[in-house]
């Protein structure tokens, strides 16, 4: 963000960034983030990876895959859980998430869209236009999915001005229906080999679910720690780990989020913590908070209380399962992988009762004194599963707070009265 | 323990100064341009041990004066279960918002609303509806009463209301019609809202605008149990406040 030792804005212009416009986000970004975590107290020092990562988001990173696409490598940008990163660097590719996390050239999207779209919808779209995104322009290929109306026509919008591929994500987990996905992930396969011209074989998948694995371990690790009372990290340096997760290069990440879990649980030990012992914790359940987004965890933080977990895309439903390592033909493999990401309990389901259980036993593992429900608004999905949550969190004695809201900061005002007087309460 | 309670609205600042839990005085100010003065004026007008500040202006106030703060919700729900114990849920119609909070034992909040971003049928909205129609605050409040019939509004965003009702005053519409059926258009909305918290009676309205017996006859008449009004409806969350301060 700011103090670069190198000048990346070169590389941003090749890449076709508008830069002034680009500047003025970076500044944006680092403002936020400068408020939001480096004003947080007794950080495990595990989080300066993090904070570096977040100072070179848009600069280094941004090199690493220049200089990988230079070589010959490919990169994908994916949108959602549900794209597996497995086939992707089975591959030989990278995987990166695109930006959506915050309020850009709304202006730009409205000519376009319906205004009463998703926030997270909009922003991504926002950064498209207005070309400040170096994910996406650093993506050979965007991987999109079927998992709502609103990303569904979206793509279709984001294939006139990038490559764009969309895959079918059934709604229901019958039998037809996990055959149906296991047929798209095959397609990707195919995808995934013509673009990078490599072959996806036996031991590329296998080394590829391995590492992942890797990945969602080291991120269980953390999320197991924080069932600690003190919280041996905060739910905003939690979420930003999960945030990281979908642009960082995998073993790099791994191996730095092996290194941040081994201070959290020696923090447990020597019950150290965040917050003092008996601070309120707070479960956070809901839509996906794509990077930059920490509005909802920087209020409910910064009135006192801690999120101990987050159910959500950017959160537990990305860590919580692994693929089975104990495929032995690549079919046998390609199928574990299509299993394993059906099992993602997202709102796009019908059922998915799975969610709930997930909350509610999230909660209990936790600690959890209450639990917030959280839905971008025009995200009808979780707006509409809201109600249920609501209903199941209550029957299993635990008070919960809706919020509907978006990445304006326009209703922080009303948000931290709702949230304070949500902590009073419990 | 003297602890003062401070609650710094948009509209207007009220304070209530308690011994024990025995109220010794309260006071209410008109928030104006400089609602800091306003709350050291009333921080220096008495001794006291202990301040506690609730509203829009209680994070300023906990800087400025190094005291607690506690939300709206809490302090209304500690205010109103101690002026009237039988109290199952609470109506606090204020200068910017509306609550609505379901209350449990000893004025423990169980559920609550808030309207979420504007200002929609709350003080402010009537405030500029009164200036729409030529009224002052009060007038308009009695012209809606004694009117026999509402004119429906179908608008509550403010300013949308506010073109709504310029229009129909342009028509020759009767002005006390118009008040009524703005009056009835929030209770409306105000009766939709404690349906959702599941508000059962008695019910305690208080901030500012149940000082409006045109709202008070109306919410009344639709809500399913009985509702009560403090004798001074603006202090309810000062005095709260105050209380929670002998919870700690």
């Amino acid at each position: 963000m700011s103090d670069q030792a190198v000048d990346y804005h070169p590389m941003w212009d090749e890449l076709g960034l508008d830069l002034p416009t680009h500047d003025a986000l970076l500044e944006a970004v680092g403002q936020l983030f400068g408020d939001a975590y480096l004003t947080q107290e007794n950080r495990p020092t595990g989080m300066d990876y993090l904070n570096f990562v977040m100072s070179e988001v848009h600069g280094l990173r941004i090199k690493e895959l220049d200089d990988f696409r230079k070589s010959g490598g490919k990169v994908f940008g994916t949108f959602c859980l549900y794209v597996p990163e497995e086939i992707i660097r089975a591959a030989g590719a990278w995987s990166v998430g695109l930006c959506a996390g915050a309020e850009f050239a709304y202006d730009e999207v409205e000519q376009i869209m319906p205004r009463n779209t998703c926030a997270l919808i909009k922003s991504f779209m926002g950064f498209k236009l207005a070309k400040v995104c170096p994910y996406i322009e650093s993506s050979d290929l965007v991987i999109g999915e079927t998992t709502c109306d609103g990303k569904k026509k979206a793509y279709e919008l984001l294939g006139e001005i990038h490559d764009t591929w969309v895959m079918e994500l059934p709604q229901m987990k019958r039998p037809e229906d996990i055959a149906m996905w296991k047929a798209e992930v095959r397609e990707l396969v195919k995808k995934a080999e013509e673009i990078t011209g490599n072959t996806i074989t036996e031991d590329s998948l296998r080394a590829a679910i391995k590492e992942v694995n890797d990945k969602r371990r080291a991120l269980q690790r953390i999320a197991a720690a924080s069932a600690a009372d003190p919280a041996p990290i905060s739910g905003k340096d939690r979420l930003l780990a999960t945030q990281v997760a979908f642009y960082d290069d995998v073993p790099r990440f791994t191996q730095m989020m092996n290194t941040l879990a081994d201070e959290l649980e020696a923090r447990v030990a020597a019950g150290e913590g965040v917050a003092p012992r008996g601070a309120k914790r707070v479960l956070v359940t809901g839509t996906p908070m794509a990077l930059p987004n920490w509005k909802i965890h920087d209020i409910i933080e910064k009135a006192g209380a801690v999120v101990v977990g987050e159910e959500m895309c950017t959160g537990s439903r990305y860590y919580q399962d692994l693929v089975p390592e104990d495929g032995s033909t690549l079919d046998e493999m390609i199928d574990a992988v299509a299993e394993k990401y059906l099992d993602i309990n997202c709102a796009c389901f019908t059922p998915n009762k799975g969610r709930i259980d997930d909350v509610i036993r999230m909660a209990k593992d936790l600690g959890a004194d209450g639990v917030i429900d959280l839905s971008l608004q025009f995200c009808g999905l979780y707006e509409m599963e809201s109600h249920g949550v609501e209903e199941a969190v209550r029957a299993a004695g635990l008070p919960v707070l809706k919020i509907t809201t978006d990445y304006s900061m326009e209703d922080v005002g009303q948000l931290s009265t709702r949230v304070e007087a949500f902590l009073e309460m419990l | 323990m003297r602890v003062l309670g401070l609650d710094i609205g948009s509209r207007s600042i009220d304070a209530v100064w308690l011994d024990g839990d025995r109220i010794v005085d309260w006071a209410v100010a008109d928030s104006g341009h400089d609602p800091g003065s306003a709350s050291a004026a009333f921080v220096e007008r008495k001794a006291h041990d202990v301040i506690i500040a609730t509203g829009y202006g209680r994070h300023v106030a906990k800087e400025r004066f190094g005291c607690a703060a506690v939300t709206e919700i809490t302090a209304y729900g500690l205010g109103s279960a101690a002026l009237f114990p039988e109290a199952a849920s609470v109506l606090d119609i204020g200068g910017q918002d509306t609550k609505v909070i379901s209350l449990g034992q000893a004025g423990r909040v169980v559920d609550f609303e808030m309207n979420d971003k504007c200002a929609a049928g709350t003080g402010k909205f009537l405030e500029v509806m009164a200036r729409a129609l030529g009224f002052s605050l009060e007038d308009m409040a009695e012209k809606a009463r004694e009117a026999r019939a509402g004119i429906a509004i179908s608008s509550m965003c403010t300013v949308f209301a506010e073109s709504e009702v310029t229009g129909l005053v342009h028509r020759g519409e009767d002005r006390a019609r118009i008040a009524r059926g703005l009056h009835e258009a929030i209770a409306k909305r105000t009766l939709g809202s404690l349906k959702r918290v599941n508000a059962r009676g008695p019910l305690v309205f208080a901030g500012g605008v149940a000082k409006n017996p045109a709202m008070v006859d109306l919410i009344s008449s639709g809500f399913v149990g009985e509702v009560l009004v403090p004798d001074e409806a603006q202090i309810v969350g000062a005095y709260g406040a105050a209380l929670s301060a002998a919870r700690e």
